[in-house]
C-alpha cells in the first residue's frame, strides 16, 4: 500500500513538472514595475497596491454574477497569537507576508505552502503602545524590506530569505519602533517610526536599497530655526511625538511623497504643549529625492484627542468644479472627510462623516473651529476616531471613496500633567469610552473575545461610500460591532471588506448591496488584496490568526 | 441611498431609547440609608492616621494578607466584623484592641469601604449569613438567579463569581436601581420569528446577522435576524428595584461579596 501510494505521488509530481508553466524569467522588480503597478493587476506590488494607494484592482474574473462561487482555496495560521495586520505583497507567483512580531514568509499564493521563513529577534526592551504589529514588506529588485519593532530596517534576498543588510532607524531605548510596511520609490526604501505614546520625535527617512545607508530624514517636528518650530514651546518639540506609522503614497509626476503624521505627545493633555504642534496630525508632502518639505496641511492643531492623521493618502485625478484636478481624498480620525489639492495642499472641502462635537466646523482654510467639551462630558468621535489607519479604497469606476467608520462612539477624556521620561509612556492622562452603565464593558483596540459584551451601546461600524464631490455618503453598510477593516475594490464593481465580527463581505460597490459573505470567525483588521496565479483571480484576507484565500470554484 | 436591513436597524432604535432610560432619576430608596457619609469617611481618615497607619501603612497594605484599601482581609467580611476586630483585637496576632467611640468606629469602616478615598462612596456591607438567608428567602433572588449552578431558573446571570466581578457600590446600584445598572449585553430581548413564534430571553451575544440568547425556557438559542419578523432589545431590566430594608440590602451585599467562584 505504502509503495503504491509513493509511486502515485511520484507520478503526480512528474505530471505537474511536465505541465507547469516555465518559471517566469522576470526575476526582479525594477522601480519601473512599481511605477506602473496598476498595469499588472495580477500582482500586488506595494502596501496599497499602487503609488496612488487606491486599493483598486483591474482584475474582473470575480464578478457580482459569480461571487457566489467563491470557495476557500487555502488557510495559513499565524504562529503568534494577536491581531494579524500583515498586508501581502504578490509578485510573479510568490507572496511575501510578515507575522508577529517580525517574521517574513515567502509562500505560494495558490496553495499557501511556505518556501522560507526569516525570523528577526527584537531587542527585549522594544516597546509599542498597541500590539506587536507588522503590516508587511516592500519589494525592490530582488530584495524585500521589513521594519522591526526595535526600529531596524532589514533587507532580505527575496529568493533565499537571507538577510542582506540591517540598519538602525531609531533608538529602541527611546521607544522608537516600526510597524508599517516600507515604501520603495526609485532606489530608496522609505519608512516612518512609531512611538507617539512614548514621547519620541517622529520622522520619515529614506535608505539606499543597495546598502541601507540613510539618504534623507525628515523630522515631523521642526527643530530650532526651522519653519514651524514656533508651534511648540520650550523643549516640548524634543519629545512631542508626531509618529508616522502608516505607509505613504507617491505622485511620480510631482515627485512628491505624502505621509500622514500621528498624534502629538503627551496624547491627551494639550494644555501641556501649547501651540499648533506641527506637523502632528498633518499630511506632509515631501520631495522624494531629498525629503524636503514642499507643503503640509494640518487636520487637528493642538490635538487633545489622539486623532492621529496616519490614514492612507489616497491620490485621485478627477474634475473639481469642472476643472481636472490632482486631488487627495482623506477620511480623518477626527471625523471629517477632506478633499485637498495634492499639488499644493490647498483645502477644497471638508465635511463630518460621523457625529463631531470637538469642533463646530472648518473655516475657509480647513482649520477646525474648536469646541472642547466640559470636563466629564463625552467627545465625539472617541479616542479610536471616526476612522483610523484602516486602508480605504477609491474606485475610478464608481467615483466613490470607501472606508470603515465608527458611528455613535464617544470618549470622556481625563487630561493630566505628564512628565517626560525617556522611553516611558507619555500619555497626559487617560480616557473612558462612553457607556450607558458605569463599569460596562467597552470597545478597545482590537477584539479579544468572540462575545460582544460591549454591544452597539458603545458604537458600531459602517462602511461609508463617500461621494467626494458632495462630501455626503452615497450609501452606508452598517455593522453591529465596530470595524477596523480596510477596503478593496475591483473592476467588476465589487467591494471586499470585513470587520471585528469575522464576517468577510463582498458588496456591490455601486449600491452597497451585500452579494456574498463568509463567516471566518476572527476579526478582520487589514484590507484584502487580490492577485492572479495562472490566470485565476484570488482574494486574500487575514481573519484573526489565519490568512484566508478565496477563488472561484474550479 | 442608504442600505437598510430591517432587522439590523432595530438595535439602533433601542439604543436611542436606552439613553433616555439611563437618564431617569435613580430608584426611590434613599441612598443615604445604604452608605456612610462623607463626614464618616473624613472622621475615619483621622482615626486611621492616628491609630492604624503605624502598622497597616498609609496605603493599608502594611500587614501581610491584608489590603484594607482594596477590601482584602484575613477574616473580616461584614462591617460589624471590622468593628469587632478593632474593638476586641485578634488573639494570637499583633492586632491590639482599640477603645473607640461608635462614631469613630463608623468612621474607620467608612474610610476602609471608601477605599481610603475621602470623596469615595462607602457602601454599607452587612452580615453574609443573614444576607444569604435573605437572598434565598424574602429577597426572592433565586427565582431567577443561580449561584454556581444552584438555585432557580437561568433567566438571570449566575452570580457564583459576582464577588470578583463587582464592587460593593456596583452591587448596591443593581439592587436599588436595576434599570440603571443593567449591562447592555444582559438586556432582555423579544423576537418574533417568521413562523410566528415569540422568543424571549437574555442576550448572550449579538452581531450584524445573528443573536444568541438564553430563552425563557432556559435553553440556548441562536437566531438569524433575517428569519425574524420583529426584534426588540429592551432597556428595562426584568429585575425590579428591591423592597428590602437598607440593613437587609447591606446584608445581601455582604453575601454577594463572598461569592468568588468554586474553590
Amino acid at each position: 500500500m505504502t509503495t503504491i501510494r509513493a509511486r502515485f505521488v511520484l507520478v503526480a509530481a512528474l505530471a505537474a513538472t511536465a505541465t507547469a508553466p516555465p518559471t517566469p524569467l522576470k526575476a526582479q522588480v525594477p522601480p519601473e514595475r512599481i511605477l506602473n503597478a496598476a498595469a499588472e493587476p495580477g500582482n500586488w506590488l506595494t502596501y496599497n497596491g499602487t503609488y496612488s494607494s487606491q486599493r483598486y484592482s483591474a482584475l474582473d474574473e470575480i464578478t457580482p454574477g459569480n461571487v457566489d462561487d467563491l470557495e476557500l482555496k487555502w488557510m495559513l495560521p499565524n504562529q503568534v497569537f494577536g491581531a494579524w495586520q500583515t498586508n501581502p505583497i504578490v509578485v510573479d507567483g510568490i507572496m511575501y507576508i510578515t507575522q508577529r512580531p517580525n517574521d517574513v514568509l515567502a509562500l505560494d499564493p495558490a496553495t499557501g505552502r511556505v518556501f522560507w521563513v526569516y525570523r528577526h529577534t527584537n531587542a527585549e526592551n522594544a516597546r509599542v503602545c498597541c500590539g506587536a504589529n507588522n503590516r508587511g514588506v516592500a519589494i525592490h529588485g530582488d530584495r524585500v524590506f521589513m521594519g522591526t519593532l526595535d526600529a531596524h530596517l532589514i533587507a532580505l534576498d527575496r529568493i533565499t530569505g537571507r538577510a542582506l543588510w540591517k540598519t538602525t532607524v531609531g533608538d529602541v531605548n527611546l521607544a522608537y519602533s516600526i510597524t508599517m510596511a516600507p515604501l520603495v520609490i526609485d532606489d530608496k526604501v522609505i519608512v516612518g517610526v512609531g512611538g507617539g505614546e512614548f514621547g519620541i520625535r517622529g520622522f520619515v527617512a529614506a535608505y539606499d536599497v543597495e546598502t541601507g545607508a540613510e539618504v534623507w530624514k525628515f523630522y515631523t517636528i521642526p527643530g530650532p530655526g526651522e519653519p514651524g518650530h514656533d508651534t511648540w514651546e520650550g523643549d516640548d518639540w524634543e519629545h512631542g511625538g508626531a509618529p508616522a506609522w502608516i505607509t505613504g503614497s507617491y505622485d511620480p509626476q510631482l515627485n512628491l511623497t505624502y505621509w500622514g503624521i500621528g498624534n502629538p505627545g503627551p496624547d491627551w493633555n494639550a494644555a501641556q504643549r501649547p501651540g499648533d504642534n506641527l506637523y502632528s496630525d498633518a499630511v506632509v508632502a515631501l520631495n522624494a529625492d531629498t525629503g524636503e518639505l514642499v507643503w503640509h496641511f494640518q487636520f487637528t492643531p493642538n490635538d487633545a484627542y489622539d486623532y492621529d492623521s496616519v490614514q492612507v493618502p489616497v491620490l485621485v485625478d478627477m474634475p473639481w468644479n469642472g476643472q481636472p484636478r490632482r486631488l487627495m481624498l482623506w477620511a480623518n480620525r477626527n471625523g471629517y472627510f477632506y478633499v485637498l489639492d495634492r499639488t499644493n495642499g490647498q483645502f477644497l472641502s471638508g465635511t463630518p462623516f460621523v457625529r463631531v462635537n470637538w469642533s463646530s466646523g472648518l473655516d475657509a482654510n480647513g482649520r477646525p473651529i474648536p469646541t472642547p467639551q466640559p470636563e466629564g462630558q463625552p467627545t465625539y468621535p472617541g479616542n479610536q476616531g471616526g476612522t483610523n489607519w484602516y486602508p480605504p479604497s477609491y474606485s475610478p469606476r464608481t467615483g466613490l471613496f470607501y472606508f470603515s467608520a465608527w458611528e455613535d462612539y464617544a470618549t470622556i477624556y481625563r487630561p493630566e500633567e505628564s512628565e517626560y521620561r525617556p522611553g516611558q509612556a507619555f500619555l497626559g492622562g487617560g480616557f473612558d469610552v462612553l457607556t450607558p452603565v458605569p463599569g460596562a464593558p467597552t470597545v478597545g483596540i482590537g477584539r479579544t473575545s468572540p462575545i460582544n459584551n460591549w454591544t452597539d451601546a458603545v458604537g458600531h461600524g459602517a462602511v461609508i461610500a463617500m461621494d467626494p464631490r458632495t462630501g455626503q455618503p452615497r450609501w452606508k453598510f452598517e455593522q453591529y460591532d465596530v470595524s477596523d477593516s480596510g477596503m478593496l475594490t475591483t473592476a467588476s464593481d465589487l467591494l471586499f471588506t470585513g470587520g471585528r465580527e469575522g464576517y468577510f463581505h463582498a458588496l456591490d460597490a455601486r449600491t452597497g448591496e451585500e452579494l456574498w459573505k463568509a463567516a471566518l470567525g476572527g476579526q478582520i483588521v487589514m484590507a484584502p488584496v487580490t492577485y492572479e496565479v495562472n490566470g485565476r483571480q484570488y482574494i486574500t484576507v487575514v481573519s484573526g490568526n489565519s490568512m484566508v484565500t478565496f477563488g472561484l470554484r474550479d | 441611498m442608504r442600505v437598510t436591513f430591517a432587522a439590523m436597524h432595530l438595535p439602533r432604535l433601542c439604543a436611542a431609547v436606552l439613553t433616555l432610560a439611563a437618564s431617569l432619576p435613580a430608584a426611590a430608596q434613599n441612598l443615604a440609608d445604604h452608605t456612610y457619609t462623607t463626614t464618616d469617611i473624613e472622621a475615619g481618615a483621622r482615626v486611621y492616621i492616628a491609630d492604624c497607619a503605624l502598622c497597616h501603612g498609609a496605603n493599608g497594605d502594611g500587614v501581610d494578607g491584608v489590603d484594607l484599601r482594596r477590601g482584602r482581609f484575613r477574616t473580616v467580611r461584614s462591617d460589624d466584623d471590622v468593628r469587632r476586630v478593632v474593638t476586641q483585637g485578634v488573639a494570637g496576632s499583633r492586632m491590639p484592641s482599640f477603645d473607640l467611640s461608635a462614631a469613630e468606629l463608623n468612621g474607620i469602616v467608612a474610610y476602609i469601604r471608601a477605599g481610603f478615598d475621602p470623596s469615595g462612596v462607602a457602601v454599607r456591607v452587612g452580615d453574609p449569613a443573614r444576607g444569604q438567608a435573605i437572598f434565598e428567602g424574602q429577597g426572592r433572588c433565586v427565582g431567577c438567579h443561580r449561584v454556581n449552578g444552584v438555585g432557580g431558573r437561568r433567566l438571570a446571570p449566575d452570580l457564583g463569581e459576582i464577588g470578583i466581578a463587582r464592587t460593593a457600590a456596583a452591587l448596591q446600584r443593581t439592587i436599588l436601581d436595576p434599570n440603571a445598572a443593567l449591562l447592555p449585553i444582559n438586556r432582555p430581548i423579544r423576537a418574533v420569528t417568521r413562523g410566528g413564534e415569540t422568543v424571549r430571553g437574555r442576550r448572550l451575544n449579538e452581531d450584524t446577522y445573528t443573536v444568541q440568547l438564553i430563552d425563557s425556557e432556559g435553553q440556548l438559542r441562536s437566531l438569524a435576524k433575517a428569519d425574524l419578523r420583529e426584534y426588540e432589545v429592551t432597556t428595562t431590566a426584568t429585575m425590579r428595584p428591591t423592597s428590602l430594608s437598607a440593613d437587609q440590602v447591606a446584608d445581601v451585599i455582604g453575601y454577594l461579596l463572598t461569592l468568588r467562584g468554586i474553590s
